[in-house]
C-alpha cells in the first residue's frame, strides 16, 4: 500500500481554489478565513474535534451550504448564487454522506441511473452500461436489482460510492463515510476508497480513520474552531505536530 | 467446577410444528380459547353477535319486494303474521321502484346509456393510474376523459369540450415555445396567460361558430335532471383527482422559501380549512353569482365542484405536507448533490416517497370527500340523500326511512370500503423492505 502510493501523481492543475472564505449560520462564525488550494490528484484528509466545521467546509465545495465571504473556484467555475453555475458544479463534483442517502424507493442500478439519465441526459441503455461497470468496481454488481433497505450498511455506501461516480465526476467529497458502519465493514467501504485513489480521482475526505490517513492521504487538515489550525504531509503531521492543539487532538485519538 | 466446554456433535433436523401451531383447530385454540378470561370473551361476543344478526336478518329478508307503496307492504307482513309497523320487515318495494332515481336523479331514461358508458370509461380512463398492468395506451383515454365525461352527460355541441380541451394543448405549446426563446419563467407565466384568454375570450363564440358550421353534438341536459349517486360520483370523482395534484402544489408553496408564495398558502390553506364546507358550499350557490359578472351562466354543478375541490386540496395539503416532514433531510442533500434541479428532485425522489408515506391520509381524505358530496342536498342538489328527502315526501312512501338510508349508505360503503381496499394494495405493491 505504502508503495502504491508514492506513485499517485499529484498535477499542477488546480481543481478547488478557496480564498477568505468565511461562512456563518446566523450570527455564529463556522468558518473563519478558510483559504484552500486543492491541486488535481490530491487525497486530503480533514481531521479536527467535533464541531469544528469539517462538514460545512465540504459542503460549501458543492454549495449544499452557502457562504457569505471570499471566493470557491472548483474546476474554474466560480462558485456565485447563479444557479446554472452551482448545477454546473454540483455535476462536477460527487458527494457521500455518512448515512448513505440512497433513494430508498428505487432499486440499486435505479439510484445510479437516475442522475445521468435526467442531469446528464444519458441514453438509457448507456446510462445502466455506466451504472453495472461502476458496481462491478465497488464489487456488488449481484445486488444490483435489490432495494437500498435489503443491503447491509457497508454495502449501501459501496453503492453511494458507485451512485456518485457514475455521474463520472472530477472530484469526490466524502463526509464520514464509514462513521455510521460496524467495524467489520469500514474495511471494504475503505478500501473502495483506497481504489478510487489509485485511479487519481482528486478526494477530500473527513474521517477519523488515522490509518486511511496515514496510508492515502498526501495532505492532512486538522480543523478546530472554523480554522484550519495545521495542515502537511501525513508523516509529518502525525509524527511531529506543531500546533498544542493538534497535538491534543492526536493524543486523544490516538492516545487509546 | 462446572464444565463449560461445549462442542456439538450432531446437528437438529428440522421438523413439523406440533398440531397445536398448525391447522384450523390449533389456529382456534391460540386465538380464542387460549386461556379462561379468552374463552369467556369469545363466548359473550359470539352471543353478541349471533343475536344483532338474529334481529336483523329477518329484518332483511323480507318478501315485500314487489309492494307498490308502503301499506301494500305492511298488509303483506301483516298477512304473514309478522308486526305490520315496521319492526316485521323491511319494505324493498321503494328501492325495487326508485332505484333507477337513486342512481340517475331525473336524468331521461331513454338517455341513461350516457352516463353508463361515462362510468364504464371511468373505469379504463383510471386503470393506468391505479394499476401497473394496464396498457399505458389508456393514458391518452385518461387525458381526454374529462371533456369526453363533460360531453356525454351533459351533451350539447361536441366543440365546446373540444376547445376547452384546446386550451391545455396552448398551454403546452405556449410553454414550449416561449420558455425556448424567453427563459422558464416567461414559459410558465405564457401557460398560465394564454389558455386564460382562450378560455375566457374564445372559446365560446368560436364554439358557436364551429356548431354553426358543422353541426355535432347531442340531446344537451339541464344540471338540475343530475342527481343521485351519478352526481355523487361525479363531483366526487373530480374533487379527488384535482385535489390531490393542487394539494401538492399547496404543500410545496406552504415549504418554499419565497415569503409571499408561501402566506399565499398558509393563507388558502388555513381559511379553507377553517371554514366548515357547508359555508362554501353555500357561498357557491348564492354569493358566488354577486361576484360574477352579470349574465354570466355559471353551472351550479360546477361552482359546488369548484368548492368541494378547493376544500379538499387544503386537507390534502396538509396530509402531504406530514409526508414531506418525515422524509429525512439527507434525500434533498443527496438529489442536490447529483446536480438534479428542484422539480426533477421532487418528481423523481421527493413527491414518490412523500407520497408513499402520506396513503392512508390521502385515501382518508378521499373517503371523506366522497362522503361530504352528501352535503350538496343541502343546497337543493339531488344526490341520493336529496332524492330520499324527495322520495319520502310521496304520499306512497311517506314514512320509510331505514329501507332507503340503509340502501344509500351500503352503496357508498361499496364505494369507499373499495378506496381502502385500493390503498391497501398500493402499500403493500411499493413496500421495498425498509
Ligand atoms: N444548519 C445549521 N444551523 C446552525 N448551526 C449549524 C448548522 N449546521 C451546523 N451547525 C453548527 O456549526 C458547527 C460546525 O458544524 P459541522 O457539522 O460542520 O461540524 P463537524 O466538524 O462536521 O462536526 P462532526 O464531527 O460532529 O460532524 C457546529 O457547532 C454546529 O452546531
Ligand atoms: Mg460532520
Amino acid at each position: 500500500m505504502a508503495n502504491a502510493k508514492k506513485q499517485l501523481e499529484v498535477s499542477d492543475e488546480v481543481a478547488i481554489q478557496i480564498t477568505k472564505m468565511n461562512k456563518w449560520f446566523g450570527s455564529f462564525h463556522v468558518l473563519r478565513d478558510i483559504d484552500l488550494k486543492v491541486n488535481r490528484g490530491e487525497r486530503i484528509v480533514i481531521a479536527g474535534p467535533s464541531g469544528s466545521g469539517k462538514s460545512t467546509l465540504i459542503r460549501c465545495i458543492n454549495a449544499l451550504e452557502e457562504h457569505q465571504e471570499g471566493l470557491i473556484t472548483v474546476d474554474g467555475t466560480v462558485l456565485s448564487s447563479d444557479l446554472k453555475n452551482i448545477d454546473t458544479i454540483r455535476s462536477e463534483v460527487g458527494m457521500c454522506f455518512q448515512h448513505f442517502n440512497l433513494f430508498p424507493h428505487l432499486t440499486i442500478l435505479e439510484n445510479c441511473m437516475l442522475a445521468p439519465v435526467w442531469v446528464r441526459k444519458v441514453p438509457q441503455k448507456e446510462a445502466m452500461e455506466t451504472a453495472m461497470h461502476f458496481l462491478e468496481k465497488v464489487k456488488i454488481p449481484e445486488q444490483a436489482n435489490k432495494y437500498p433497505g435489503q443491503l447491509s450498511g457497508g454495502q449501501q455506501q459501496r453503492v453511494a460510492i458507485a451512485r456518485s461516480l457514475c455521474m463520472k465526476p472530477r472530484i469526490m467529497l466524502f463526509d464520514e463515510p464509514t462513521s455510521a458502519l460496524d467495524p467489520e465493514m469500514i474495511k471494504e467501504v475503505l478500501d473502495t476508497m483506497v481504489q478510487l485513489a489509485e485511479d487519481g480521482m482528486t478526494m477530500l475526505v473527513v474521517t477519523h480513520e488515522m490509518g486511511f490517513a496515514r496510508e492515502v492521504a498526501n495532505r492532512v487538515i486538522f480543523m478546530d474552531e472554523g480554522q484550519i489550525i495545521e495542515q502537511n504531509e501525513p508523516e509529518q503531521f502525525f509524527d511531529n505536530p506543531q500546533n498544542d492543539r493538534t497535538k491534543l487532538f492526536l493524543s486523544q485519538i490516538l492516545g487509546h | 467446577m462446572v464444565d463449560l466446554s461445549f462442542v456439538r456433535k450432531d446437528i437438529v433436523p428440522q421438523r413439523a410444528a406440533p398440531l397445536s401451531e398448525a391447522g384450523i383447530v390449533g389456529w382456534f385454540r391460540k386465538n380464542m380459547f387460549s386461556d379462561i378470561p379468552n374463552t369467556i370473551l369469545t363466548i359473550i361476543v359470539l352471543y353478541f353477535i349471533i343475536s344483532v344478526l338474529s334481529s336483523i336478518l329477518p329484518w332483511v329478508f323480507s318478501p315485500t319486494w314487489y309492494s307498490g307503496s308502503l301499506t301494500e307492504c305492511r298488509s303483506i307482513l301483516a298477512e304473514l303474521g309478522r308486526d305490520g309497523h315496521g319492526g316485521g320487515g323491511a319494505c324493498w318495494g321503494v328501492i325495487r321502484e326508485r332505484w333507477l332515481q337513486l342512481l340517475f336523479g331525473f336524468y331521461p331514461s331513454e338517455l341513461y346509456w350516457r352516463p353508463i358508458l361515462a362510468f364504464f370509461l371511468l373505469g379504463l380512463a383510471l386503470a393506468p393510474v391505479l394499476f401497473e398492468g394496464a396498457s399505458r395506451k389508456l393514458l391518452y383515454l385518461t387525458a381526454v376523459y374529462p371533456f369526453l365525461c363533460f360531453w356525454l352527460i351533459w351533451g350539447g355541441s361536441i366543440w365546446f369540450p373540444i376547445t376547452v380541451f384546446a386550451g391545455f394543448i396552448i398551454a403546452y405549446v405556449g410553454f414550449v415555445y416561449v420558455n425556448k426563446i424567453a427563459g422558464s419563467l416567461s414559459g410558465v407565466i405564457a401557460s398560465i396567460v394564454l389558455p386564460l384568454i382562450w378560455w375566457l375570450f374564445i372559446v365560446s363564440p368560436l364554439s358557436t361558430m364551429l356548431f354553426s358550421i358543422l353541426p355535432i353534438g347531442s340531446e344537451a341536459i339541464d344540471s338540475d335532471r343530475l342527481g343521485g349517486f351519478m352526481l355523487a360520483v361525479l363531483i366526487g370523482v373530480t374533487g379527488i383527482a384535482l385535489s390531490l395534484p393542487i394539494g401538492i402544489l399547496l404543500a410545496l408553496g406552504r415549504q418554499s422559501d419565497l415569503p409571499i408564495l408561501k402566506g399565499v398558502c398558509v393563507c388558502f390553506i388555513e381559511f379553507i380549512r377553517g371554514v366548515p364546507l357547508i359555508t362554501l358550499l353555500f357561498v357557491a350557490s348564492t354569493l358566488l353569482n354577486i361576484f360574477l359578472p352579470p349574465g354570466s351562466n355559471f353551472d351550479l354543478i360546477l361552482r359546488v365542484m369548484i368548492m368541494v375541490t378547493l376544500f379538499a386540496s387544503a386537507y390534502m395539503a396538509e396530509v402531504v405536507r406530514g409526508g414531506l416532514a418525515a422524509l429525512p433531510k439527507g434525500q434533498y442533500e443527496a438529489a442536490d448533490s447529483l446536480g438534479l434541479d428542484y422539480w426533477k428532485a421532487q418528481r423523481l425522489i421527493i413527491m414518490p416517497q412523500a407520497l408513499k408515506i402520506s396513503i392512508p391520509g390521502i385515501v382518508s381524505t378521499f373517503i371523506g370527500l366522497f362522503k361530504d358530496t352528501t352535503l350538496v342536498s343541502i343546497i337543493g342538489l339531488l344526490d341520493p340523500l336529496g332524492l330520499s328527502t324527495n322520495i319520502r315526501a310521496d304520499m306512497a312512501w311517506n314514512g320509510i326511512l331505514w329501507e332507503l338510508y340503509g340502501f344509500v349508505g351500503f352503496i357508498f360503503f361499496i364505494f369507499c370500503f373499495s378506496m381502502s381496499r385500493y390503498s391497501m394494495y398500493l402499500e403493500r405493491r411499493l413496500a421495498t423492505g425498509h
